[in-house]
């Protein structure tokens, strides 16, 4: 019985988890059709973000979920006016582009913070269930992802921002054509983009101890999750996390670790062989 | 493609002769031979992106596995030839295998981006946790994040004790470089480089004619894959150790980059790129103001920026601009590059006016 | 008796809900020049896109020369002998107008063949002075007639093409009508078409779709006379 319950909530978490890595990079390339292969060291710059804002003495949740959005946020802003703006419409172009950027930070980082691993202590302490210890941040992280799942839902759905986002999504052109400027839409949706990014990083980072190569391990993950979930925004993130995260903590569970994560890429490579266009192109058809 | 074929074998075996012998002046073998490596394993990105238009962003896989086929060969073996050959045969086998199971399923572009980083990556991850001594493949221990130390390396074929190394592995390297850019552009004059160049234009069009599009690039992608393979077996006798890092995004980035850089569509390109930035990474390696890693991002990101072309079209370029009465081939290659680029230009600027 | 070469057995093809092609019934005989018009989403683009083996149909059968060909992808249809022009004109732009075509002949041919059938080709759509130059800078027009190089390289025993006078000038489009005349002597030709002047003056047998089905099949001055097809095209006042 507490077996079971352990490992309901681990598997929670380790979807909660893939939802908060993949939504930053979903986002980016729903409304953009751009990869942004500097996702992983966005999010490596958002736990840089928030340790170096806890060091200087503020308060860990305000530096998470404030701090760190607003300066990744920021510096993709920088980066799409200085790089993404020029190479619209041409997707490898773009990818390697930003593959570039990616090398470009984890350069940047490592001058800045050295090769070394540096690491914050979650805020919130684990507790027990029967014989079996449970982290008490992996709720944390559950909570954070489906509050960013509604929110994202009521911004799509029930806001004029929402609508014209959603529009581009469909018909850029379209959207160009009734008066809505593609240039700041664009800008608008890397900047959330990469927000999203350094706030995932942010929650993440007091479970990891960062490196300036940390980017490495979410980029795979959130670049799999977001080709598998199809179009669809929201139920695309939902199906192809669910779906991963759910291979991937059988598999941890019943051999190790390492083999939950190989489980995981080899689904993804199977899951593409079968729906090319992702889940969602064949499931939950024009779903948000 | 036109040009007398015996002409252009000479000019090439003569050039070769003559960097054979001023090289060593300028580098010392050693250097020169990793170098010559890595513009072998250029070449086999440049040969399936260049001409074929297939984007691997997992060669580093082919060139891991050649390395750790010949090491675990070597090890089983201990002697040099035949694990040669396998580190050629082993990767192109599973690239076949890989490129059947993409180019039948149809999927191209990002697609096929994501499957052949992911399959790198689970190559890396596999071999990173094959520390423990259960992992052994004949009497060779895989060893994890640790590599495999200590295997029989190259020596004269049917002679396990005549190592070959030092300048003699530097000339074995200048050999395998040269046969097989020789080899890719006898491939590309042919009739089956000519139609691979025809799939790159329009997939669709090529099946239209009747051609089996998915078996022809899938045999290429393979081809790719052998060369990167023979790159990685080298690799091997050059390092005299094998680790998983052989696998990893970043070795993967950096064969890419080395394509931008030197020239997409050329055969030149990729292994003028791979030795010319291998070389300044190696440069750079001696300071330490500046981050490496850092470099290479802004040289891949400027290069896609501004000369998404590279360089070797654009000194061609140059040299027909100043000499275009006197070089025809040179001249017509140059005018379909300037209008690839004016093409680009207005690409961009209707992608900005978008905006 | 003529040999048919190209029959459809109730023919369907389905978009989810929507029935895009329901129970065709087709022949065509060898040499035969078969016109196939309609209004926007009669159906005639994705019969021909089930025939082609772009597309495959949910139920009903493709044969060709007797055999079942339902399901083949297009390079398998295409080696039978069959060539194919899309609606979209579908070139490879980076080459030349030769190499184009000379791909095309080596499908079928030897190397010296197909050198000499590039050459035979050229001269007969008269492209020797566009032979070398790269085919993204060329005109539409030319660009057409490119691909029916192409088509034409293969020796095909069937032409299928679709829209081959769409966005063409007047006199492309009589210099088509010409080239397509020509084809016939060795091949079938079907030809999805809205040009009415252009079907008009190839003067042919023509199939009209209509909601997915075979609504006539007859001449062109009949099918042009009849009140149904013109309700068809004009609406229901007629």
């Amino acid at each position: 019985m507490d077996f079971t319950v352990v490992v309901i909530v681990e598997v929670l978490y380790a979807v909660a988890s893939l939802v908060l890595i993949s939504a930053g990079l979903a986002v980016v390339f729903g409304m953009m059709k751009v990869i942004n292969l500097a996702h992983g060291e966005f999010m490596m710059l958002g736990g840089y973000a928030t340790i170096t804002a806890v060091n200087l003495g503020v308060n860990i949740f305000i530096a998470m979920l404030i701090v760190a959005p607003l300066i990744v946020g920021l510096i993709g802003l920088v980066v799409e006016r200085l790089v993404i703006r020029h190479l619209y419409g041409r997707l490898v172009d773009t990818m390697l582009a930003t593959w570039g950027l990616s090398l470009l930070f984890i350069g940047a980082a490592t001058m800045i913070f050295g090769n070394t691993t540096t690491g914050i202590s979650a805020p919130i302490s684990g507790f027990a269930v029967g014989d079996y210890q449970i982290n008490g941040y992996n709720f944390f992280i559950i909570i954070v992802s489906i509050v960013l799942i509604l929110g994202m839902l009521f911004v799509l759905k029930a806001t004029r921002l929402g609508l014209i986002a959603r529009g581009t999504m469909q018909r850029s052109d379209m959207a160009a054509a009734l008066g809505y400027s593609p240039d700041r839409i664009y800008m608008a949706t890397f900047f959330a983009g990469s927000a999203l990014s350094g706030l995932a990083g942010a929650v993440l980072a007091p479970l990891v101890g960062l490196v300036p190569t940390s980017g490495g391990a979410f980029i795979a993950k959130a670049f799999i999750t977001v080709i598998a979930g199809g179009p669809s925004l929201i139920a695309g993130l939902l199906s192809s996390a669910g779906i991963f995260g759910v291979i991937g903590q059988v598999f941890s569970f019943s051999v190790s670790a390492v083999m939950g994560d190989v489980a995981m890429l080899i689904a993804a490579v199977i899951l593409l062989r079968l729906l090319p266009q992702g889940v969602t192109a064949r499931f939950f058809k024009g779903k948000l | 493609m036109q040009g007398p074929w015996q002409k252009e074998l000479i000019t090439t075996l003569l050039i070769g002769l003559a960097a054979v012998y001023l090289l060593p002046f300028a580098i010392n073998t050693f250097t020169l031979s990793i170098l010559l490596i890595y513009g072998l394993l250029g070449l086999s990105l440049g040969l399936i992106w260049g001409f074929g238009g297939i984007l691997c962003f997992g060669q580093a896989a082919f060139f891991g596995l050649g390395a750790y086929t010949y090491a675990i060969a070597a090890v089983n073996i201990g002697e040099s030839t035949l694990p040669m050959i396998l580190s050629i045969l082993v990767p192109a086998l599973f690239a076949a295998l890989l490129g059947a199971m993409m180019f039948y399923g149809r999927l191209a572009d990002v697609y096929l981006g994501v499957i052949t980083l992911v399959v790198t990556l689970i190559l890396f991850k596999f071999i990173n946790s094959t520390a423990g001594p259960e992992y052994v493949i004949g009497t060779a221990r895989l060893g994890g994040f640790n590599g495999i130390p200590g295997f029989q390396t190259l020596n004269i074929p049917g002679r396990p004790d005549d190592y070959i190394w030092g300048d003699s592995f530097y000339y074995v390297c200048f050999g395998a470089v040269l046969g097989v850019y020789l080899l890719v552009t006898w491939l590309l004059r042919s009739s089956f480089g000519r139609i691979a160049i025809g799939i790159r234009e329009n997939d669709q069009r090529m099946s239209l004619m009747g051609y089996d599009t998915r078996a022809r690039k899938t045999v290429l992608f393979a081809i790719g894959a052998a060369i990167a393979g023979l790159a990685g077996g080298l690799y091997a006798n050059w390092a005299e150790i094998v680790t998983p890092g052989l696998f990893s995004l970043g070795q993967s980035a950096e064969i890419i980059i080395w394509c931008i850089v030197g020239g997409l569509g050329t055969r030149l390109g990729p292994i003028l790129g791979a030795a010319g930035l291998a070389y300044l990474k190696f440069l750079l390696g001696q300071q330490s103001v500046v981050d490496n890693t850092m470099i290479t991002g802004l040289i891949l990101v400027l290069f896609v920026l501004f000369l998404p072309k590279g360089i070797v079209p654009a000194v061609v370029n140059l040299w027909a601009a100043s000499f275009g009465r006197r070089v025809k081939r040179g001249g017509r290659r140059a005018g379909r590059a300037t209008r690839a680029a004016t093409r680009n230009a207005a690409r961009q600027e209707k992608a900005v006016s978008h905006g | 008796m003529v040999e048919t070469i190209l029959e459809t057995q109730n023919l369907t093809m389905r978009f989810g809900g929507v029935v895009a092609s329901s129970n065709v019934n087709f022949k065509l005989k060898a040499r035969e020049l078969r016109c196939l018009i309609g209004p926007n989403g009669a159906g005639k683009s994705t019969f021909f896109k089930c025939v082609t083996g772009l597309l495959t149909p949910t139920s009903g059968q493709v044969f060709m020369r007797g055999d079942e060909v339902t399901g083949w992808a297009p390079h398998q249809i295409a080696a039978l002998g069959v060539g194919i022009k899309t609606q979209v004109p579908s070139v490879l732009d980076g080459l030349s107008a030769y190499e184009n075509i000379w791909l095309s002949a080596r499908r079928f041919l030897s190397v010296t063949e197909a050198n000499r059938k590039t050459d035979e080709v050229i001269t007969r759509l008269s492209l020797g002075a566009i032979a070398k130059a790269e085919l993204g800078r060329l005109a539409h027009g030319e660009r057409q007639r490119v691909e029916l190089g192409i088509v034409m390289a293969g020796d095909p025993w069937l032409v299928l093409l679709d829209e081959p006078a769409a966005g063409m000038t007047a006199q492309d489009v009589d210099r088509m009508a010409e080239i397509i005349h020509d084809m016939l002597k060795t091949t079938a030709v079907v030809i999805v078409e809205h040009d009415m002047q252009f079907i008009r003056s190839i003067a042919t047998t023509v199939t009209v779709f209509h909601q997915g089905a075979v609504l006539m099949e007859d001449h062109v001055d009949r099918v042009m006379a009849d009140p149904t097809v013109r309700n068809v095209y004009l609406g229901k006042k007629a």
